[in-house]
């Protein structure tokens, strides 16, 4: 049977030049502007910058217009275009202890020290639509009060110093920091690169595994012990100049799960933890990603490990939605051949199956 | 002094004059920088994008591992009297990256040390300490005080 592979190109090229119409969308509207998408749009902005796994605004921003506002498109935009460019090495890790907190809030405890702090938050609002919104807003200029001094340790820390709860993992001497986007992944995966993969991993997907945990599938038991997000300092020991060099500051949101607590003969109980961390403003995303980094632990920690969210090759081979939409997505892409193949086996078995109903004895009289 | 301290010294206020020109614009370094008599200098390494991946702690605390990557632009820059500057920045705009390298070739040299602290960076740094005192001024009205909320005051 004759297939067309050709003939594609001219129809491709006008609806690319249909989609640019499109997506500029009434020339009677202003355009919208990157800065207008960084600025009023900036959760959409975090999101691009975690799972496209760039923290570049301007560049998330201009992602999310080409992308028409399809966040996993301009995530596949964003992962594309890092992979043009080279590294230059890794920075120091981030101390979040340190952050210039603009929110830290615990359910845990009433009072920590440094206090709880809202900040900019959907929590408590109505979920109203407001009416107010829809044009020529102008906010009233944000309530200001003396800042405190004092330091705002970690909670984690906090109970640390009592041996309430398990102390972090600390670093092998000269191990080295894995790295899915430069080796590829073999299981069992070590913490880091489980960590990596939800950190770039899809906010959807890992929601979804967060909630399973919570409705008893490898239920874990969590509190939020600190959500805090806030600009953390960032600095890069480069080699030509001999010591950290300060690059300036990220967003970062980091998520400390405080879970069931273990123990054995030779242990005394303590508290477990979860670990999530992304950038910009991201509760949502690394309060699930502190659930599934509990729940990946299940072996370690000595628990039976049934559940999907404690299954890490089922999460790690599914967060990603990038190579998820790429497999989704691509069946939409010619199979013309395979289908083909597929057609002609199909007409060959319902052939046999219509000679076997058919008894000889027909057969005869028809011939 | 002896040498070690002496570095050490310079060192750290190399260090803490990029903490500060990271955080301004181009724009503004490149305004402050026209108040100097400049000196001849020559770009090292002409401005260059790339990619530093960015490291956080299991925990906040403990081993490092991998969180994803920023864009960072750096450049190099020779004065005639032989300092060299490097400059390093997120984001992508080269010019910045170069400014900070003449900045800090500056800040190394003996001629031109104390003005590019006193013209362009203490001023800089001035700027960026009002935007984060007023920043956590903001913060700070969202703290949450349990005591007046019980008493049903403020």
């Amino acid at each position: 049977m004759y297939v067309a592979v050709k003939g594609g190109e001219r129809a491709i090229e006008n609806a690319h030049r249909l989609l640019a119409d499109k997506r500029r969308g009434d020339q009677g509207v202003p355009e919208v502007t990157l800065d207008q998408i960084s600025e009023q749009l900036g959760l959409a902005v975090d999101r691009v910058m975690s799972e496209g796994s760039l923290y570049d605004r301007e560049l998330a921003a201009l992602a999310i217009k080409q992308a028409r506002g399809d966040l996993i498109e301009a995530i596949f935009l964003v992962r594309a275009f890092r992979a043009t460019m080279p590294r230059f090495g890794a920075s120091e890790p981030v101390d979040t202890g340190a952050m210039r907190v603009q929110r830290r809030v615990s359910s845990t405890f009433k009072d920590i020290p440094g206090g709880q702090i809202l900040g900019p938050t959907f929590d408590y609002t109505h979920r109203l639509l407001d009416p107010a919104l829809a044009q020529g807003f102008v906010p009233e200029a944000p309530a200001t009060a003396e800042a405190s001094t004092a330091p705002t340790p970690r909670v984690t820390d906090i109970l640390g110093r009592d041996g309430l709860i398990e102390s972090s993992p600390q670093a092998e001497e000269g191990a080295s920091v894995g790295d899915l986007t430069r080796e590829p992944l073999n299981f069992p995966a070590d913490r880091d690169l489980r960590l990596q993969n939800l950190a770039r991993g899809d906010e959807g997907f890992l929601l979804a595994m967060g909630y399973s945990t919570q409705r008893g599938y490898g239920r874990n038991h969590p509190f939020a012990g600190e959500i805090r997000f806030g600009e953390v300092e960032v600095e890069f020991s480069a080699e030509d100049v001999g010591f950290a060099v300060p690059l300036g500051s990220i967003e970062l949101t980091e998520c400390q799960m405080v879970n069931q607590f273990k123990g054995s003969a030779t242990e005394a109980p303590c508290f477990t933890r979860g670990y999530g961390l992304a950038f910009g403003q991201s509760e949502r995303k690394t309060m699930s990603m502190a659930l599934v980094d509990r729940a990946l632990r299940a072996r370690e920690l000595g628990e039976e490990a049934l559940a999907p969210a404690q299954d890490e090759e089922f999460v790690m081979s599914h967060s990603d939605n990038v190579q998820a939409t790429g497999f989704v997505e691509h069946l939409k892409l010619p199979h013309y051949v395979d289908f083909q193949s597929e057609l002609g086996l199909l007409r060959k078995l319902r052939k046999e199956f219509a000679d076997a109903q058919t008894p000889d004895a027909m057969k005869e009289a028809a011939e | 002094m002896d040498q070690v301290t002496l570095h050490n010294n310079q060192q750290a206020q190399r260090q803490a004059a990029m903490a500060v020109l990271a955080h301004a614009e181009a724009g503004e370094i490149a305004a402050r920088l026209r108040n100097l008599a400049l000196p001849a200098h020559q770009d090292l390494r002409a401005p260059e994008n790339g990619l530093v991946m960015l490291r956080g702690r299991v925990g906040g605390d403990g081993a490092p591992f991998n969180l994803g990557e920023a864009t960072v632009s750096r450049a190099a820059v020779r004065l005639a009297s032989g300092e060299v500057g490097f400059g390093y920045t997120l984001g992508r705009d080269g010019e910045k990256a170069r400014l900070i390298a003449l900045c800090d070739a500056l800040v190394q040299s003996r001629d031109f040390g104390g003005a590019v602290e006193r013209d362009v960076i203490a001023p800089l740094r001035e700027q960026l300490m009002a935007g984060r005192a007023q920043a956590a001024a903001e913060t700070a009205a969202t703290k949450v005080d349990f005591y007046t909320m019980v008493r049903g005051e403020g």
